[in-house]
């Protein structure tokens, strides 16, 4: 029984190894990446296999091959990866799965690296499965631990749903004796992996039939705690997730103890709402995310009674619950500390390394703009997401991964000229290669510019899936011609014949790409270190 | 016992790794221990902060509630003041005078000494030029763990000594050496502690 320091999405990954998990894949993504980091390091240990993949679609769907094959899987990513892997998870849900299938995804409440903060409860509720809402370190460990079984017992596929709070917290864990690894024993009836509409139909009404026995698992599970208190029947409290520590955290204060219902796994159990319910005349909701176990009492609760959570501003829909939004709801008061108040501190936004080839790109870009006044840049999501902020300020636009490609080529066939496209490399495998055959196919007056710095920069300097080179080829491989493929080197000495190049691809009317390849600061760095200490 | 810890710096300043020594000496010496941090864009160059809770009890929450946390170790002058509203009335300010300008606008000196002369018992120090004296200047943070240290009794010296040696172990003897001065250096910055 080991005593270990580990952050939250080390504590899943443990969890992982210690059930028996024979692969992981995942693509990288704030707050989740380093499950998949810890995996890689005690890969070699355990006699696992630990990869990233091009992106979070293609890492599912390679669990969903390990499952087939009989051993325990893990997927990694956050929580908008799974909107990537939606297909296959969604479907996946269909398939008898075989060996155990965990998604451990991470969310971003209060976006502190994220463009949105979609709540990942609901996306396994839509596929009917099971999901895991660990509170501390211990329960990322044992509930990952315990997916497994439940993804194999009911063969279904299970998430793990984490929160950056608790992903990128260390606290201590305590291992239990490791499950061995699954031995190879391969899927043999046809029809479970199949999802032709003879096969899938019944595969659907499997997957309705075990929700009853899901849901009776669910009520039974102690992960889903209720504590009635008989002479207190105000209100009850349900909490979930981080939302049950913020309570635990103040709840000593309050002037009496409520009933108190706590859901760590989902489907939601219904029984035990109904019997908290049943005892009190009004119910409170702490959760963090979305209001999702809040919409679902409405329908639960036999006689109702008044709900108060997010959706009537008893607590803030936005952003991340903490232990001070919980007291003030509950009407207790927050210390108030010094009492300084200084509001004449400027903020210190995250910015671009000192030497950082993004930087050189822009000023490229910066000259193109001036010179063609409205030049349409789309962009994507990493470092040079930063070319939107000062000193910057070069970019359009920024949403997922890979709509660079096809917002600039809907707005050149719109008619709109000039319009650039700029996407990191990672990026690109991960999402732009499908768009980059919708616009050489269409031959669309736009230019393509890639940044391709050598690694995944934004999210801690994994490696691309693919080398620069190999990126030429496949470039060239779609169809692009060398007289409007080109790589340039963004360096200050080299400015103006980049401009240059610009320019003159710029004022051809079709579909061009400019690489831009000089590597990461930070993980040339990283890389000539590692060199130094092997 | 209880003792929650804010540390706040710029991204590069070593606000994580000095967070997890701390949270490393609460293991070491037996305590429960919560450590948030941050990772990802703000590591950037950009504000970045940590939170220690050390408690013999269960800890709930990760974040420190406001108005508590019994320390507040700023690596820069202004990154510790953002999060002043949550030390405790009679909780304990330490900070290096050593600015890290990246942004245009960035105060003067003397609004620094201004927002720090409200702060009664706060500890200023050039945590740079003290660890120069004990080595090379990146170890200021290490002077600034030894100056928390004095503060924090549950914590055995030596537990500091050895979660520092088995931190820079790695990169070799003589390292491990000057944070270890830098240590000793900053605890005794203050006398009787407490
Ligand atoms: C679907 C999805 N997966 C993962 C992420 C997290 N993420 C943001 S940017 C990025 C990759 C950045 O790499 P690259 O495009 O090479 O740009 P760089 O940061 O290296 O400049 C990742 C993995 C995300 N935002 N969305
Ligand atoms: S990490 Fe690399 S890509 Fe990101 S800003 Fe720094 S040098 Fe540029």
């Amino acid at each position: 029984m080991d005593r270990l320091l580990l952050l939250g999405d080390e504590a899943c990954a443990m969890g992982a190894i210690d059930a028996g998990m024979s692969v992981a894949y995942g693509y990288p993504g704030t707050p989740s990446t380093e499950i998949m980091e810890f995996l890689q390091k005690h890969a070699r240990n355990y006699g696992i296999v630990a990869k990233w993949c091009a992106n979070e679609k293609t890492s599912y769907e390679g669990a969903m091959g390990v499952s087939y094959a009989g051993r325990r899987a893990l997927v990694t990513m956050k929580h908008v990866g799974l909107n990537v892997a939606f297909d296959a998870f969604a479907n996946s849900a269909l398939q008898k799965i075989n060996g155990g299938l965990v998604a451990a995804v991470a969310d971003d409440p209060g976006m502190h690296s994220s463009q949105n903060e979609q709540d990942t409860r609901y996306p396994a509720d839509f596929a009917k499965t099971a999901c895991f809402e660990p509170r501390n370190h211990q329960e990322a460990y044992e509930m990952t631990r315990e997916a497994f079984d439940v993804s194999e017992k009911f063969n279904i596929p299970v998430v793990v749903r984490l929160v950056t709070r608790l992903a990128h917290s260390r606290s201590i864990i305590r291992t239990r004796q490791p499950r061995a690894q699954n031995a190879l024993n391969r899927a043999h009836v046809i029809s479970d992996w199949m999802c032709i509409p003879a096969c899938a139909k019944p595969n659907y009404h499997a997957l309705l039939e075990c929700q009853p026995r899901l849901l009776e698992y669910s009520e039974q599970s102690a992960w889903n705690t209720l504590e009635i208190k008989e002479d207190f029947r105000e209100y009850g409290v349900i909490t979930t997730g981080l939302g049950g520590n913020y309570y635990c955290e103040v709840a000593a204060a309050l002037p009496s103890q409520p009933s108190h219902l706590h859901i760590g796994v989902y489907p939601i159990p219904i029984e035990k709402i109904r019997r908290l319910a049943g005892r009190v005349e009004r119910i409170v909701v702490i959760e963090e995310g979305y209001p999702f176990v809040e919409e679902k009492l409405r329908s639960v609760i036999r006689d109702p009674i008044p709900i108060q959570g997010k959706m009537d501003g008893f607590l803030p829909y936005e952003g991340e619950l903490n232990p001070d939004s919980v007291a003030r709801a509950l009407n207790l008061s927050v210390a108030h500390g010094l009492g300084i108040v200084i509001d004449k501190l400027p903020s210190r936004p995250p910015q671009l390394c000192k030497g950082c080839p993004h930087h050189d790109t822009f000023a490229v870009l910066r000259e193109i703009v001036n010179e063609y006044k409205g030049t349409i840049i789309t962009s994507d999501i990493g470092c040079y997401t930063l070319g939107a902020i000062p000193p910057y300020e070069i970019i359009d636009s920024a949403s997922c991964m890979g709509a660079s490609i096809g917002m600039a080529k809907g707005a050149a066939e719109a008619g709109y000229h000039p319009v650039i496209a700029t996407i990191g490399d990672s990026t690109f495998l991960h999402s732009g290669l499908t768009g980059l055959v919708d616009a050489v196919t269409s031959n669309v007056n736009m230019l393509l510019l890639i940044l391709d710095n050598g690694t995944t920069a934004m999210t801690g300097g994994q490696d691309t899936i693919m080398g620069s080179e190999q990126l030429v080829s496949i470039i060239r491989g779609a169809g692009v011609g060398p007289k409007h493929l080109h790589t340039i080197i963004p360096l200050p000495a080299n400015h103006e014949k980049n401009v240059v190049l610009l320019r003159k691809e710029l004022n051809y009317e079709g579909f061009s790409v400019i690489i831009a390849r000089r590597g990461c600061i930070q993980h040339l760095k990283k890389s000539s270190k590692g060199k130094a200490a092997s | 016992m209880n003792y929650d810890i804010i540390l706040a710096g710029v991204g590069g300043q070593g606000v994580v790794s000095s967070a997890t020594i701390l949270s490393r000496c609460a293991m070491c010496d037996g305590f429960n221990v919560r450590q948030s941090e941050v990772h990802g864009m703000a590591q950037r160059g950009g504000a970045v902060q940590a939170q220690v809770r050390i408690s013999d009890r269960v800890i709930e929450s990760d974040l420190v509630p406001s108005g508590t946390a019994d320390c507040i170790i700023s690596m820069e002058p202004i990154e510790g003041l953002r999060c002043l509203s949550l030390l405790a009335e009679n909780g304990r300010y330490i900070t290096s005078l050593d600015p890290v300008v990246n942004i245009p606008d960035y105060p003067e000196s003397q609004f620094i000494e201004e927002q720090l002369g409200k702060i009664s018992g706060h500890i200023a120090v050039n945590a740079k030029k003290i660890a120069q004296t004990a080595g090379p200047a990146y170890a200021a943070n290490i002077v600034l763990i030894g100056i928390a240290s004095a503060f924090i009794p549950a914590l055995a010296v030596a537990t500091f000594e050895r979660v520092i040696r088995e931190t820079f172990e790695r990169k070799g003897e003589k390292v491990v050496e000057s944070n270890l001065k830098a240590f000793a250096a900053g605890r005794g910055i203050v006398k009787g502690g407490r």
